[in-house]
């Protein structure tokens, strides 16, 4: 009897818990899929439109900002995944002198992320001539301690006799790399992807202080432009533009929520 | 003397082993390592070192370049009230959203984890917040704690309360700005919590149902434990983006009003990108180094000891 009342007080908890959660963003979902005058008045038989996604869409220049957005993600997410893989290889089956002192200054950067070091980033950024351009918002997170770290501790798994055999069927060090050892961390690679696509479809601060005009903007400094301008307090309008730049990582969270969870999982086991 | 032809044989093929197994130089390691380290180095390392000395110099303007200026920046730091109120809001908010987010992501760990109906679903909720961008969760909220107009006051007015300005009130700006962080990042601590609970052997649970021991009684003897590890690395992670994360301070106040919801990185970026004071920016620079840099020397340490308990 005990037993069931406490687990019946548990759900309870737990279900009142996920519908705190899930509040904002249904109130969202409705306001954005209902014309403005139900934005904040609830009623079952209110009409349902896409006339907000589309006023949106046409008030500020979202295709464009899409466009950078996915640019930027693949510049990032394509270039930490090559360069994090030959350093972690280097670091995981080389010997050489310096190499735990040098592995423990990659390591800094899991802590201190550019964004933290701005002032300087950004004298460098416009150095390199690149500010207000895709490549400045990519610049500094094209190498990550993060990466490294990760690719490091999955390839010391590999057994060292698949690597010898390799080499006895004649594989260079780059063969053996991608002929063993990549395809074995196929996993970690997935994980580690869709936590930092994530992670750079969602970057703010960088890109803001970076990006100057419509073509470098990525969706996020884009949305807060359009909110903080002029359009007034039309809520419907506005909630309508931040489901649309959140909705292809939503879609394919809801999607792939098993796979998602997972890679947030093994990412976080260190 | 001639040596026998097998043994001339694998002389030549261990000769051919040799060269094939282990060639690594650390000519291969460096160039395997040098475009990271390069760019680890070009937006990390140097910096730091670039900011230390920046720190020390004064602001370049027009018809006055750099110069050495000693603590000067430092001093005007500790001069400045808004320095001390940022620093003050950035500890109230981490001591504020950590033990929260803490608390509330091992609750939905343990939730997710039993066997509730309908915990798929859950897990999807509480998690759902995690993967949205931080700025499409402060427009969400933004709208939420609209003064009359968002739920949280049309909730108030079903109960008779009056509206209230939730983000423009000096005393409530920095708590509703805590409530938005802890519920974007709850979710995501959960899933450690999660994975470690599903490490946990079943049998432990079953030789404490043979003895008897009630289930608050296992936890606090064998769950919580086992948990440390991960406790200490969500705590790591929770502090390092209490530092860090400001999206939505852009977004929801500005750091207003009258700086009530002013933290550290965020007084950085207008010093440095709206007043465009470098000198005045690199020496808070130095000040949030420092806090991460006695907090890496601290999970060192406690970290180390946990070996030893080990």
């Amino acid at each position: 009897m005990r037993e069931r009342l406490s687990s019946a007080l548990e759900t309870g908890a737990a279900w009142a818990l996920g519908l705190f959660w899930l509040a904002p963003l249904l109130y969202a979902i409705w306001t954005a899929f209902h014309p403005a005058a139900y934005a904040t008045h609830f009623d079952v038989t209110a009409p349902l439109t896409l006339e907000n996604f589309a006023r949106a869409w046409g008030a500020a220049p979202f295709a464009r900002y899409f466009l950078n957005t996915t640019l930027i993600v693949a510049m990032i997410v394509g270039a930490q995944c090559v360069l994090c893989t030959l350093a972690a290889f280097a670091f995981a089956r080389f010997t050489f002198r310096g190499r735990d002192l040098l592995f423990a200054l990659v390591l800094i950067q899991l802590m201190i992320s550019p964004e933290i070091l701005a002032v300087v980033n950004y004298r460098t950024v416009r150095a390199l001539g690149s500010v207000d351009t895709l490549l400045g918002v990519a610049l500094p997170y094209l190498a990550s301690a993060f990466g490294i770290f990760l690719l490091r501790q999955a390839f010391l798994q590999v057994p060292k006799d698949l690597e010898e055999a390799a080499r006895l069927e004649g594989c260079g060090t780059l063969g053996v790399l991608w002929r063993v050892y990549v395809p074995l961390a196929r996993p970690i690679y997935l994980a580690y992807g869709l936590v930092q696509v994530s992670y750079h479809w969602n970057n703010f601060l960088w890109p803001l202080i970076v990006t100057n005009s419509v073509e470098t903007r990525p969706l996020t400094v884009g949305l807060s432009v359009f909110a903080s301008s002029d359009q007034g307090i039309d809520w419907s309008v506005i909630t309508a533009a931040t489901l649309m730049t959140s909705g292809p990582l939503l879609v394919g969270f809801l999607l792939f929520q098993r796979q998602f969870v997972q890679s947030f999982m093994r990412a976080g086991i260190k | 003397m001639r040596r026998p032809a097998h043994e001339e044989e694998r002389a030549g093929k261990s000769v051919r082993l040799a060269r094939l197994l282990p060639r690594r130089t650390s000519v291969e390691a460096w160039l395997l390592l040098l475009p990271s380290v390069v760019l680890l180095a070009t937006f990390a390392h140097v910096p730091i070192v670039a900011t230390l000395i920046d720190s020390f110099y004064s602001t370049p303007r027009r018809n006055r370049p750099s110069h050495f200026v000693g603590l000067d920046n430092y001093q005007d730091m500790i001069a400045d009230p808004i320095f001390w109120k940022a620093l003050t809001n950035n500890l109230i908010y981490a001591l504020g959203t950590i033990p929260a987010s803490i608390a509330i992501a091992l609750a939905m760990a343990l939730f997710v984890n039993s066997r509730l109906p309908g915990r798929a679903l859950l897990r999807m909720a509480y998690f759902t917040p995690t993967v949205l961008p931080m700025i499409a969760v402060a427009n969400i909220w933004l709208f939420f704690y609209t003064p009359g107009y968002g739920l949280l006051d049309q909730i108030a007015a079903l109960f008779g309360g009056h509206t209230t300005n939730w983000l423009g009130s000096q005393q409530t700006a920095l708590g509703a700005i805590m409530v938005v962080t802890v519920w974007k990042e709850a979710g995501f601590f959960m899933i450690f919590y999660l994975a470690a609970l599903q490490q946990i052997p079943p049998d432990l649970r079953e030789a404490a149902a043979i003895e008897g021991a009630s289930r608050f009684a296992f936890f606090r003897r064998v769950t919580w434990p086992l948990l440390m590890p991960v406790t200490l690395f969500i705590l790591v992670n929770a502090v390092i983006n209490a530092f860090r994360t400001i999206d939505h301070i852009f977004m929801m106040t500005g750091g207003g009003p009258d700086n009530a919801t002013n933290v550290l990185l965020f007084h950085i970026y207008e010093v440095g990108f709206k007043f465009w004071d470098q000198g005045a920016a690199t020496a808070l620079t130095i000040v949030l180094l420092a806090i991460l840099g006695l907090l890496a020397l601290a999970q060192f340490v406690i970290a180390g000891r946990k070996v030893h308990y080990q």
